[in-house]
This record gives structure tokens, C-alpha cells and sequence, in this order.
């Protein structure tokens, strides 16, 4: 079942399509990944997705239903790319009050609260203010508060920036956590090693339109430029063939590129025939790194402002 | 409306909370109160030295006439002193009554400055003594002038009536109709400067924090923006009402440890007054007294309420507006607050310069517009105001800030998500009036 589904959704500002006709769907319990260099669109995207911006035409289904941002806000929760929290309110307060504030009753708050002050051995910082807080303290308040209510869609912008590797794995294990509670998680960023890590499925997003939508894998698969890895010793300047190109070569290993037509058991069998042991052989998958540069190389670094009409 | 309670309780728990509110409310009465019996009770003790006059050159009649004063002045006309030295002989001051070409100015010698008391105080006491001689020129006696000045004045009173719809009449006191008027019309215009700044930074509280994006996706700005307006309200009525009670505390307090000579001496100075004596005085405290139980007061208190509160709301919408399109420097918010605190110095002034003519023109049409109705109306509430133009007045005001509200939600509602730049009339006016 989807979550949420997004049809042809738009956002004109004065001076950009911020988001410009952008569909998809997202599966409860996924782990979803947003992508898109920076001023692609996401955090209008998101907006839309939290009920802050109206958008200017589309639809926006959430759990089933048209989204309706007055009742519908209480089962999202949001941390969004900017943070904040009142620097002068204790913490302990604070967390009650953003939790009250999506419903929830005072008591439940409480106990809620106390349970993941205990889970992120926080329970000391009750009477601190947010204002004594490091970075990568106010970080996991932040996100504590954002999933405090159970929302059924969390939507976290880079969750992990200022976190050290520790903190971060804490926050990875409890998304994975959610997750497989049936919560449904988007995940905005541009770190792409942590997207492949993490996420099911993913979109990118480039100049308000999505350019790319499907699993991991599935991009990967698509994205393939047919390199594959050979254990092999040799030198290639003695290696005769048409079935591949060496792109690269190690005294152990070689990089080769399969030419249109041939199959892995052609190279397979020129290397058996030629007398040459493997000891190992593997396809290599472009990074979504290298497909997330590939992709967006070619469009100026930062977006350009045009006019609308 | 449980989200907008739960807002205004966060606003008002963590404002009074707050140190800076905890010592302005506590330290401001206490200041005050300080500065005023301070200085009071310098001004009287200033009083108490005895100074020693030698009067040299007086013509013969002062002899008799100009009397010392226990507590202040001791003439000596037997000194023997000259300018050059009453201080080695123990003179505080010399006067000197030789009349210069115009008969009217003597002179003083001092070697410390006078007080201006002692001057006056010296300065009334040869009134006295010159007025005197010459109704014993004139061949009138004093006793005799003093007897007609007491029947002529303060012997009647204009009877001012005011004569209500059902005919039936009351009287009224021009001057106290005047100093209630400007008394609520002044406190609504300052309360509307103050409450309006503590809105407009406690809506900015949200940017500096970073955390509107948080809130807006937990609740309606709308919600965000009611809560704060009406959280910081109940801190201000708060704080107001907490220094009418201490500073009433503290006067009755301070009264009762002021030294009893003190006010043994303000009873003799008032005695010592030329005109009038204090039985006179106490008639006519009675009869204010009478004026102050005879103004409605329920209709001045009710109305006072309400064009309180209704001023309040009227310009904290906007106040929020301006909070929450302008960034962490105040400097920025200046020229945008310029076109709001128009209206509110604009209706203080017609309230102050037309306060005689409660229903002059000016008046009534600055009562009945919503942007100085708070502040006008309250100066002709005592002296009676049409009630059709009451209900107008009324009307208009809810009617105002019902769409000042509205209005400053739809700015608010971009403004507070914007970063980094000040929006311009212009753009807050295009928010304000798209359709979302």
C-alpha cells in the first residue's frame, strides 16, 4: 500500500519552478531517499509534503485519501534541513511541548519522551537548556522530537549532518528500527554512500523535475556501463580481442569493458583459452555517486533565476 | 483551539519565568516609589535649616509687618550687618529693602544659593507685609477685606447638568471628565507601544530560534501567530496589574514610615497658603470627590476594557506581521513599524489637542475609525457619547481587528518561513492578498 503518492505536483515562485510537475509514489515502510543537488526543489517538495506550502496544482494522496494538512500534519513528523528548537526553554519541556503540539496527551507525552531519553542516554539533560547543548546533542533532541509521536511518515532532511560516526549509527539503527514498525521514512540528502546504505527506493530530483525514480538496484542495473573486474595476472598489451576493452589494469586485476555482443562466458572462455588463471571475476555497478554526478554534471552548479509567466 | 491554549501557555509560562520580567516587575515599582518619596523627603528636609535674615535699610513699616517663621525665616532688623560682612556675623542671608528707581525690587545677598522655597516663602511674606500698608493707606481694614474675599469666593458653582435621553440629569465636572479621558486614552497608547514591541519580537522569537518550519508543520501559523498575541497579552495584563498592586502596597507602606514632623510640616505649609484656607481646600476635595462617584462609572470601566483589549488586538496583528517578515536585527524593523505607529501617535494627538471639544468633528470621526478609536473614544466616554456612535465605534473596532488578524496571518504565514531577507510593503502586500 502506498503512504503517500504525488500526482503532478507544481510550485511557481516569482522567479523559479521550484517544483515543476513532479509524480511518484511511496510505499509504507519504505525507506525512501530524495536526491538532488542543492536548489533542486527538495525542501519545496517536502514543504508541500508537511502542509506548509500549498501546492499550485496536483495532488497530493496520503494514506489513501487527499491530503488534508489540518488533520493530516499530526501523522507526519518532520526535522526539517533548518534546525531549530527555542534555545532558552529546558529541554525536557521542550520535548513535551512539541509533543503535545502533535497531539498527544500529557501523560503518554511523558512517558514516551522518558523512554527515549533512556533509549539515547539523555535522561540528564531534562533541565538543561537547548542553549548548553552541542550540536550533535541538539541533533538527536531534534530527532527525537520529530518521531516522538509515532508519525506514520517521517520525513528527515540529512539527518546525519554534525552527527559523529557513533551518533550516526544510533540514529541509522533506529530509522531501520522504524521502518520495520511499519513507519514509512523520507530521507533528503545529497550524502549518496548513505543512501545506497539505506534506502529501498529512491528519486532524484534536478531543476523541479524528477529525473530518475526506482530502487537501488534497479538504478544501478540501469545505470551499468558493463565493467567487470578480472582477477587475472597479465600484462594486457598481449591480451588480443575484440570481446572486451581494458579500461584499467593492476598487476593482480584488470577493469574491463564488455563490447556490444559479447556475453561474461566469452571473457570467461578467452581467458581459459588463453591459459590464464581467474581468480575472481565480478561485474562492477556504477556508485549512485557517480550516477548521481553523471546525471546532474552539464547543469550550471547553482540554479539560475528566469522568469515566470 | 486546544493548540492555541497550549501556545499561550508556553508564551506566558516561559515569559514570566523569565529573569528580565521577574526583575522589571519587581524593581520598576520599587524604583519608583524610591524616586518619588526620595526626592519628597529631600525636598522637605531641605526645608527644616533655620535661616537667620538681617534686613538692613528697611523704610519702617517691614519692622512690624514682615514676621519670621519658626521654621524657616528669623528676620533680625537690629543686625548692624552691610553686605560685606552678614557672614562673619552669622548671617545666612542679607535682604537689603532699599528701594531701587521702580519701588519694586529689593535685593538678597547670600554667600550658599537660596533654595527657591525660602525666596517664594520670603518673596509672599513681603507681599503680605506691603499689601498691608497699603490698605492702611487706603483706609480699609484687613479684617474686613478678608471677610468679603470669603464670601465672594468659592461662594457658588456653576451647577453643570447633563441631560440624558431619558431626561433625566446628572452633573458633571468638566475636569474630571478631562482627566479621566486623557488618563485611559494616554494608558491605551502606551500599553499599544509596549505590548506591540513585546509581539513584535516574540514573533521574531521563532526565526532567531529557527524553529518556524518545525512549528509550522505542527500547527496552522494562524494558530502559532493567535497563540502568541494573546500569550503575550496576559504577560503584559500581568505584569500591569502586579505593578498597580505593589506600587499601591508601597505607597501605604512608605506613608506609614515617613517621620511624623515631616507632615506636621506639610500641614503648616498648607496652612501658611495666602489664599484660601484649609476648610476651603477640604470643600472643595469633597466636591471632586462628589464629581469622581458622580461619572458612570461601569460605562467607563466596560468601555475601557474593551477598547483596551480591542486596541490591542487591533495593532498586536500587525505588530506580528511586521515581527515576522523582518530578521534577527531589529534595526530592520524601524521603517516598516513607521507606517503602524502613525495611526496610534496620529490618534494621540487629536485625543490631546481636542480633549476640550469632546464632540467636535475631529473628534468623533477619530472615535468612530477603527485606528485611533481606542485612544479617542475613551476622552469622550466621560462626557457622554451618542450611543449610536458608541455601537459604531464598537462594531468597526471588532470589525478592524478581526481583518487586521486575517491580514497578518497571510504575511505571517510566508514571512515566518523566510530567511535572510527583509520583505518590502509591496511584497507583503501581494502575500497578503493572493488567494492561497
Amino acid at each position: 500500500m502506498n503512504i503517500l503518492e504525488l500526482r503532478n505536483l507544481k510550485k511557481y515562485f516569482a522567479s523559479q519552478k521550484a517544483v515543476d510537475d513532479i509524480s511518484f509514489e511511496i510505499k509504507q515502510g519504505s525507506i525512501f531517499g530524495l536526491l538532488g543537488p542543492n536548489g533542486a526543489g527538495k525542501t519545496t517538495l517536502l514543504r508541500m509534503i508537511t502542509g506548509i506550502f500549498y501546492p499550485d496544482s496536483g495532488e497530493i494522496i496520503f494514506n489513501g485519501k487527499k491530503f488534508d494538512p489540518d488533520n493530516d500534519i499530526v501523522y507526519i513528523g518532520y526535522m526539517p534541513e533548518e534546525r531549530g528548537l527555542y534555545k532558552k526553554m529546558k529541554i525536557g519541556e521542550q520535548a513535551l511541548y512539541l509533543a503535545r503540539l502533535k497531539g498527544l496527551g500529557k501523560e503518554e507525552a511523558l512517558r514516551k519522551i522518558k523512554d527515549w531519553f533512556v533509549k539515547f542516554e539523555m535522561q540528564s539533560w531534562w533541565n538543561k537548556k537547548v542553549e548548553d547543548l552541542s550540536k550533535g546533542m541538539s541533533q538527536k533532541l531534534q530527532f527525537v522530537t520529530t518521531v516522538l509521536h509515532e508519525p506514520k511518515l517521517i520525513i528527515l532532511d540529512e539527518p546525519f549532518s554534525g552527527l559523529d560516526p557513533v551518533n550516526a549509527n544510533l540514529i541509522k539503527d533506529e530509522i531501520f528500527n522504524l521502518a520495520q514498525k511499519g513507519h514509512t521514512i523520507i530521507f533528503s540528502t545529497h550524502r549518496m554512500e548513505q543512501v545506497e546504505e539505506i534506502c529501498d527506493h529512491i528519486v532524484l530530483v534536478n531543476k523541479g523535475q524528477k529525473i530518475l525514480d526506482g530502487t537501488v538496484a534497479d538504478i544501478k542495473n540501469q545505470f551499468k556501463e558493463n565493467l567487470f573486474q578480472v582477477g587475472v595476472k597479465t600484462d594486457p598489451h598481449h591480451l588480443m580481442t575484440f570481446i572486451f576493452e581494458v579500461v584499467k589494469h593492476q598487476p593482480d586485476k584488470l577493469l574491463i569493458k564488455l563490447q556490444h555482443g559479447s556475453s561474461t562466458n566469452d571473457v570467461l572462455q578467452y581467458f581459459i583459452s588463453q591459459n590464464l588463471p581467474v581468480t575472481s571475476f565480478n561485474e562492477v555497478l556504477p556508485s549512485l555517486n557517480q550516477i548521481f554526478i553523471s546525471l546532474v554534471e552539464g547543469t550550471p552548479e547553482a540554479r539560475q533565476f528566469e522568469s515566470i509567466k | 483551539m486546544n493548540k492555541i491554549l497550549l501556545i499561550i501557555k508556553r508564551e506566558y509560562i516561559t515569559r514570566v519565568r523569565n529573569k528580565t520580567f521577574l526583575l522589571s516587575t519587581f524593581l520598576l515599582p520599587i524604583v519608583m516609589m524610591l524616586f518619588i518619596f526620595g526626592s519628597a523627603y529631600f525636598a522637605m528636609s531641605s526645608k527644616e535649616s533655620l535661616k537667620k535674615i538681617a534686613v538692613i535699610n528697611d523704610p519702617g513699616y517691614f519692622i512690624t509687618n514682615l514676621k519670621s517663621d519658626s521654621a524657616q525665616l528669623n528676620f533680625d532688623f537690629a543686625s548692624k550687618a552691610d553686605t560685606n560682612n552678614f557672614i562673619t556675623k552669622g548671617y545666612d542671608a542679607i535682604l537689603d529693602l532699599n528701594n531701587d528707581s521702580l519701588g519694586k525690587k529689593f535685593s538678597i545677598h547670600s554667600k550658599k544659593q537660596l533654595g527657591l522655597t525660602v525666596i517664594d516663602n520670603i518673596e509672599s511674606r513681603l507681599d503680605r507685609a506691603l499689601e498691608k500698608k497699603q490698605l492702611q493707606k487706603n483706609g480699609i481694614s484687613k479684617e474686613i477685606l478678608d471677610s468679603i474675599n470669603k464670601q465672594a469666593i468659592g461662594s457658588f458653582k456653576i451647577d453643570n447638568r447633563l441631560l440624558n435621553e431619558e431626561g433625566k440629569s446628572t452633573e458633571v465636572n468638566a475636569s474630571v471628565n478631562y482627566g479621566i479621558g486623557f488618563g485611559s486614552g494616554i494608558l491605551i497608547y502606551i500599553t499599544m507601544f509596549i505590548f506591540g514591541a513585546m509581539v513584535m519580537r516574540g514573533v521574531m522569537e521563532e526565526k532567531t530560534n529557527r524553529i518556524a518550519e518545525v512549528m509550522i508543520s505542527s500547527v496552522k501559523p494562524f494558530q502559532l501567530m493567535m497563540g502568541k498575541i494573546l500569550g503575550i497579552a496576559a504577560v503584559g495584563l500581568t505584569q500591569l496589574f502586579l505593578w498597580f498592586v505593589l506600587i499601591m502596597l508601597l505607597s501605604t507602606a512608605a506613608a506609614a514610615f515617613i517621620p511624623h514632623e515631616m507632615l506636621q510640616q506639610a500641614g503648616e505649609v498648607n496652612k501658611n497658603m495666602p489664599v484660601g484656607g484649609s476648610s476651603e481646600m477640604a470643600m472643595k476635595l469633597m466636591d471632586i470627590q462628589k464629581d469622581i462617584s458622580n461619572v458612570n462609572w461601569p460605562l467607563v470601566i466596560s468601555c475601557f476594557v474593551f477598547y483596551f483589549l480591542g486596541g490591542y488586538l487591533f495593532y498586536a496583528a500587525l505588530f506580528a506581521a511586521i515581527g515576522s517578515v523582518i530578521n534577527e536585527d531589529p534595526q530592520e524593523a524601524q521603517s516598516l513599524m513607521l507606517p503602524i505607529t502613525m495611526p496610534i501617535i496620529f490618534g494621540f494627538i487629536i485625543l490631546s489637542s481636542n480633549l476640550n471639544t469632546p464632540d467636535s468633528p475631529v473628534m468623533v470621526w477619530a472615535s468612530i475609525i477603527p485606528f485611533t478609536s481606542p485612544i479617542v473614544m475613551m476622552g469622550r466616554i466621560p462626557s457622554g457619547v451618542p450611543w449610536q456612535q458608541l455601537v459604531a465605534s464598537m462594531v468597526l473596532l471588532i470589525a478592524g481587528f478581526i481583518f487586521t488578524t486575517w491580514l497578518a496571518g497571510k504575511i505571517y504565514r510566508t514571512g515566518i518561513l523566510m530567511y535572510g531577507k527583509k520583505a518590502s510593503w509591496k511584497e507583503m502586500f501581494k502575500w497578503a492578498f493572493r488567494k492561497s
